[in-house]
């Protein structure tokens, strides 16, 4: 190191002041460096959550300039009573229960699969991975084209594959059929997010418990059901964790592929909230709903934590 | 027989795992792979029934994609011949290129905004994981779940009060706005994938530098960050991935000079609905990089998408 005159000052001084003069004290460093984040965050998301709740309060709508109501809980109350809301609710469940379910199922699988190590694994897994990676807004727009009904490639291939007319259905124009077409998709693209979770999980648990059984003489399957899915169940949760509430808050792919219709059968709840938001321009409304989207988001993500947290101690 | 052997999967067991992974691959490529051939069809191939696989490869897709084409009069085309290969594509439909089209100007936007909120996130979370890492940080745990739950609110709900913030203060519709709502969103993640590289650092190295009378903010910029700087480099490529993909935000407080290119996409259009081919070519020089940083990320992988939870 160079001998700076500050540096020489520094030694000539007694031993505090050395320090307050030859850098901060790790107590201000720690402040230093942690301020701006907390800061941007405070501005960018603490701020805006708690004008959030102010206007759910109110009857305030952005895009005119009127005296502005406080309307108590009416709002809430509204939104409670509302069914359309409840209908609009039914349509997530359904999305989230069943492409949780496709992606747990095919996920988990394909990892049992790759951890047999066959040759070229590393390949394929890179291949499978790769819709996960991608934009949802803008391969969601494309899905439309496969979906097409007649020059569609999907229609196409569940034609060739099952003999029906590929101009018979239409995924994303029937109310029976549009509700699964947004669950194709987002398990198309997020299968392989639960499949790398699972496939960490499945090459965590050491080789020596597998032999031990194998001494034991327990079968194959007992194997499969006493070692492999308890030692790969905190891993499976921690991936339902994650895709639980990404798709709670599930806008861009089906906004782009659908659009929240035919009707209202694939408005989920964000859809549902940028409409009373961003077309009604009902902010004050549209604020309560958030809220109470965000207050479901979060308490059923700390009940689900804690359930995670206990079957991590078994 | 060794004890190894008994875990070791039969070649059996092998061929079958592996052609069952190999089908799912290519299914699960199909539609990547359609994106690409499409962008290279002419209009007329790209919606033929039955979908065509075998065509005749042609550049008018992205002629489309990069111009604005306007319907001229036959004298006017007959006194103004072709002069490149692309107005020569456009001739075949009795048109002339206007100009530029919106594209490049979006997927510029893309680049500054993802670029920018990337150096911004990367730069504060470093110096927080750091600090979350080594110091005794009052509330420490709390601060850190703080940190990850803003993760949890749909962007749809913050959007409103931003909405209104952004245009008290000037920010709707600019790249300096799209910024700092980007690093904001992508901190979270920064902070908790960081720390986890620098608690992998030993301390012995700091502490070493320290006695040899560097200051803790030398220790830190000589010592750590060179040491970290693979874990850097991948979380820097989330965080580019994030923004570059994000859309909710995006269609709701860009509209013109701001705008990236995830919500102009879907607004190609042609002549009687949407520009298939032109469409496909966007995405497919839109989703390139992506493929690549994938492909340069994928020993990081698993622990970017879980914040840091699963370290392999």
């Amino acid at each position: 190191m160079p001998d700076t005159p500050l540096d020489r000052v520094a030694k000539a001084t007694p031993q505090p002041i050395a320090r307050r003069v030859r850098g901060l004290s790790d107590r201000a460093i720690a402040w230093i460096f942690v301020a701006p984040t907390i800061f941007l965050l405070l501005a960018v998301n603490i701020f805006p959550l708690i004008w959030t709740i102010r206007l759910s309060f109110t009857n305030f709508r952005a895009n005119r300039n009127r005296e502005v109501e406080w309307v108590g809980l009416r709002n809430y109350e509204r939104i409670l009573t509302d069914t359309d809301i409840w209908l609009t609710m039914q349509a997530t469940a359904h999305f989230l229960f069943w492409t949780i379910f496709f992606q747990v199922l095919i996920g988990f699988t394909l990892a049992y699969l790759i951890n047999k190590k066959f040759r070229g694994n590393g390949l394929w897994t890179t291949i499978i991975v790769l819709p996960m990676m991608l934009s949802p807004a803008v391969v969601g727009n494309f899905w439309t084209f496969l979906y097409q009904p007649q020059i569609g490639l999907f229609n196409y291939v569940v034609a060739f594959f099952t003999g029906v007319d590929p101009s018979s259905f239409e995924m994303i124009g029937s109310v029976r059929l549009a509700p699964w077409a947004i669950v194709i998709v987002d398990t198309w693209m997020w299968t392989p997010f639960v499949m790398l979770i699972c496939l960490a999980g499945l090459r965590s648990i050491p080789d020596y418990i597998y032999e031990a059984a194998e001494i034991d003489r327990a079968s194959k399957w007992r194997q499969f059901w006493t070692i492999t899915v308890p030692m790969v169940l905190p891993f499976l949760m921690l991936a339902v964790l994650f895709r639980g509430i990404e798709n709670f808050k599930m806008f861009d792919l089906v906004v782009q592929l659908t659009g929240g219709g035919p009707g209202s059968t694939t408005e989920l709840t964000s859809i549902n909230l940028k409409r009373e938001a961003f077309e009604k321009w009902r902010t004050g409304y549209a604020s309560a709903y958030a809220i109470i989207l965000f207050v479901t988001v979060f308490g059923l993500a700390s009940i689900y934590v804690k359930a995670l947290n206990r079957v991590k101690e078994r | 027989m060794s004890a190894h052997a008994i875990t070791e999967p039969s070649s059996r067991q092998k061929w079958i795992a592996g052609i069952l992974v190999i089908g799912y691959a290519l299914i699960t490529i199909m539609p990547m792979i359609w994106i690409v051939m499409t962008g290279f069809k002419s209009p007329a191939d790209a919606i033929s029934y039955p979908p065509k696989v075998v065509f005749e490869p042609t550049l008018e897709g992205y002629v489309n994609l990069f111009t604005t084409r306007t319907r001229q009069t036959d004298e006017f085309l007959a006194a103004n011949p072709p002069e490149t290969w692309y107005e020569e594509i456009v001739r075949q439909y009795d048109m002339v290129i206007a100009g530029p089209s919106r594209y490049g100007e979006r997927f510029l936007n893309s680049v500054i905004i993802g670029f920018g909120s990337t150096f911004l996130s990367v730069f504060l979370g470093t110096l927080a994981a750091y600090a979350f890492s080594r110091f005794k940080v009052p509330l420490k745990d709390d601060l850190l779940f703080f940190i990850l739950s803003t993760r949890m609110m749909p962007p749809i709900a913050v959007a409103i009060p931003i909405f209104l913030m952004f245009r008290t203060l000037g920010l709707s519709d600019t790249h300096l706005g799209m910024i700092l709502l980007y690093t904001a969103v992508n901190i979270s993640l920064a902070v908790w994938l960081l720390k986890g590289f620098i608690d992998e650092i030993p301390r012995e190295y700091e502490e070493a530098a320290l006695i040899d009378g560097y200051t803790r903010f030398q220790a830190f910029y000589k010592v750590v960050l060179p040491q970290a700087a693979t874990g850097i480099a991948s979380t820097a490529i989330f965080c580019l991935i994030f923004s570059w993909n994000e859309y909710a935000f995006a269609v709701l407080l860009t509209s013109g000079t701001a705008q990236t290119a995830p919500p102009f996409i879907p607004t190609i259009i042609g002549v009687g609905g949407q520009d298939w081919p032109a469409v496909a070519a966007g995405a497919t020089l839109f989703l390139i990089p992506v493929v690549v940083f994938t492909v340069l990320l994928r020993k990081h992988l698993l622990r970017g998408i879980t914040f840091g939870a699963v370290r392999k």
